[in-house]
């Protein structure tokens, strides 16, 4: 078992607000864990700094053996690292294929041209958006714009994938859609840290759960363990439950 | 390369070629408002090779503009011609990485204001060392060059142009401008070095506009800051790039030259009401034409071949 991504008491302040406060995990190659905790608890924000969109207050993170904290996300995203927004972030003024061409060209594979264009389609086709490829980007409906977010994602070949709430909002067959495919990356051997609150999608998918709750980590083990933890039924529902 | 681009390429050739002799057909006046007309067509395709896809809108152009301007009047008598023009690119170029590693990180209105504050402050700075230490105003420039010549500079400087913003936007680098200018958070994600990209491509075009100012400044014999910093020129670029439509090859172009010969016709006939056609013109241009004519006639276009009937469409909608 080799880690992939090791955090050691990563440590985000705003002002007077710690968002993250000294939380620890580590995940293997290879594995999905989900990174769960009620609103606020943090947990975007970790996913925040490991991409480099935001920069550790303290604490550090490494990918294989290399620290990466600190680094700008272009930096990072070349060492392997990729990522879906919470808040889909589409390219509107390019089309579906340039979207994915965008990670392509710039990423670890430096793909342009005619090949950039072939390897593009191939990965829109994976996520069922082929037939949408000269479309413009901001004419997709919302489950479409989530797919081509994570086939730029994808076509930056990454060793690690993070998704934020990347099945929020999906309707009940979408969302089946949605939990195939990322068991579809699991079996591909992907290593996938997955912010989520869709309970049926991360007993599917995770091999084991962080939980947060107001910065600080309260529970990491294996799914149905994570899930059952009385700190983490407490956090998510209040003491009477717990 | 296809059918098509040979051909457009071929045409592009055709076309600098016949503008080449243009001044042996059109008497004196011809060539000076072709003159001006290249150079606000140069001025307005620099401008939109960094503004345009990135959407950082700069009012920055007259100060390259005046520092090319300025550097041929301060050195045109101890550096030969030629070697001028490289002296006022380096310049303009120099000054274009300095504010660009200050500035390109402010966002949309910010980066507006500093880059109009930015063309000011040269402006005062040229005035106060102008004063204070040579202890004149104004300079005189004699250079042995005709306005043919200077024809027919603006003319090459408008081919490079033309050359480097096609290249430009067939190249990675002009995917990576698009993509920053739609969303920078994901450009870098994508692995892109954003500031880099932005910092090129913002000298590049500043260095083009610098050389506008260097190449024109002979025909004007004297200037004076107040001349070579007048901020109505980089208000004027602004609106003919918007116009032409700022995100197209040749939107710059066909915004420069009607907006050009209307605004000589205003100042020739209106020389007192001329700065209020200007204002009317450009509330006019954002309000209706917000994204640009060439934008305007494509979706008309677009809506108008939907309208035709099509017998036969509607069996697969």
């Amino acid at each position: 078992m080799s880690e992939l991504l090791t955090i050691t008491g990563l440590t985000k302040r705003f002002g007077g607000l710690t968002a993250v406060n000294a939380v620890s995990f580590s995940i293997v190659r290879g594995e999905v864990i989900g990174l769960l905790g009620p609103n606020g608890s943090g947990k975007t924000t970790v996913l925040n700094m490991i991409s480099g969109h935001l920069s550790p207050t303290g604490g550090t993170i490494a990918l294989g053996e290399e620290t990466i904290s600190g680094l700008a996300p272009n930096r990072i995203a070349l060492k392997g690292v990729a990522r879906t927004f919470q808040l889909v972030r589409g390219l509107p003024s390019l089309t579906v294929r340039e979207n994915v061409v965008a990670s392509l060209a710039f990423g670890r594979r430096k793909l342009w041209g005619e090949e950039a264009d072939r390897e593009a389609l191939r990965r829109l086709e994976e996520v069922g958006l082929a037939g949408r490829a000269e479309h413009s980007a901001q004419d997709l409906t919302y489950i479409d714009q989530k797919r081509m977010e994570l086939a730029r994602a994808l076509a930056a070949d990454p060793e690690l994938l993070l998704l934020d709430e990347w099945l929020a909002g999906l309707n009940p067959t979408e969302l089946r859609t949605g939990i195939d495919l990322i068991l579809s990356l699991k079996e591909r051997g992907i290593t996938i840290l997955l912010v989520e609150h869709v309970m049926d999608a991360i007993r599917a998918v995770c091999n084991r759960c962080v939980v947060m709750n107001a910065g600080r980590k309260i529970a990491d083990a294996p799914t149905a363990q994570a899930l059952a933890d009385p700190h983490v039924v407490t956090a998510y529902l209040g003491d009477a439950h717990a | 390369m296809n059918g098509k681009t040979i051909l457009a390429i071929a045409g592009f050739i055709a076309t600098i070629a016949a503008l080449a002799f243009v001044p042996f057909v059109v008497g004196p006046y011809g060539v000076t408002l072709m003159i001006g007309m290249l150079g606000y067509v140069v001025l307005a395709t620099a401008w939109a090779l960094f503004s345009g896809p990135t959407r950082y809108v700069s009012l920055a152009t007259v100060a390259f503009f005046g520092v090319g301007a300025y550097t041929v009047a301060v050195f045109s008598e101890s550096i030969p011609y030629p070697l001028l023009l490289l002296v006022a690119a380096g310049i303009g170029l120099g000054v274009a990485l300095v504010v660009g590693i200050a500035t390109l990180r402010l966002a949309g209105v910010y980066f507006v204001i500093f880059t109009f504050g930015l063309a000011e402050l040269i402006r005062q700075l040229v005035t106060w060392y102008e004063v204070n230490v040579t202890g004149t105003l104004g300079r005189y420039i004699f250079l042995p060059i005709t306005p043919e010549g200077i024809y027919w500079q603006l003319l090459a400087l408008a081919a490079i142009t033309f050359a480097i913003a096609w290249w430009i936007g067939r190249s990675r680098i002009g995917l990576a401008l698009r993509v920053i200018g739609d969303d920078e958070v994901v450009a870098v994600h994508c692995g892109i070095n954003i500031t880099g990209v932005k910092l090129a491509l913002f000298g590049l075009s500043c260095t083009i506009i610098t050389l506008v100012g260097a190449i024109q400044a002979p025909r004007w014999t004297y200037v004076e800051p107040s001349i070579a910093f007048n901020p109505t020129i980089s208000f004027l670029t602004l609106i003919m790039a918007l116009l032409g439509g700022a995100h197209r090859l040749t939107g710059p172009l066909l915004g420069a030259v009607p907006l050009f010969l209307m605004f000589e016709w205003l100042s020739a006939n209106f020389p007192n009401h001329y700065s209020i056609f200007l204002g009317l013109i450009f509330i006019a241009i954002v309000f209706v034409l917000p994204r640009g004519v060439l934008a305007f006639i494509e979706e008309r276009w677009t809506l108008w071949r939907r309208n035709e009937p099509v017998s036969g469409r509607t069996a697969d909608e």
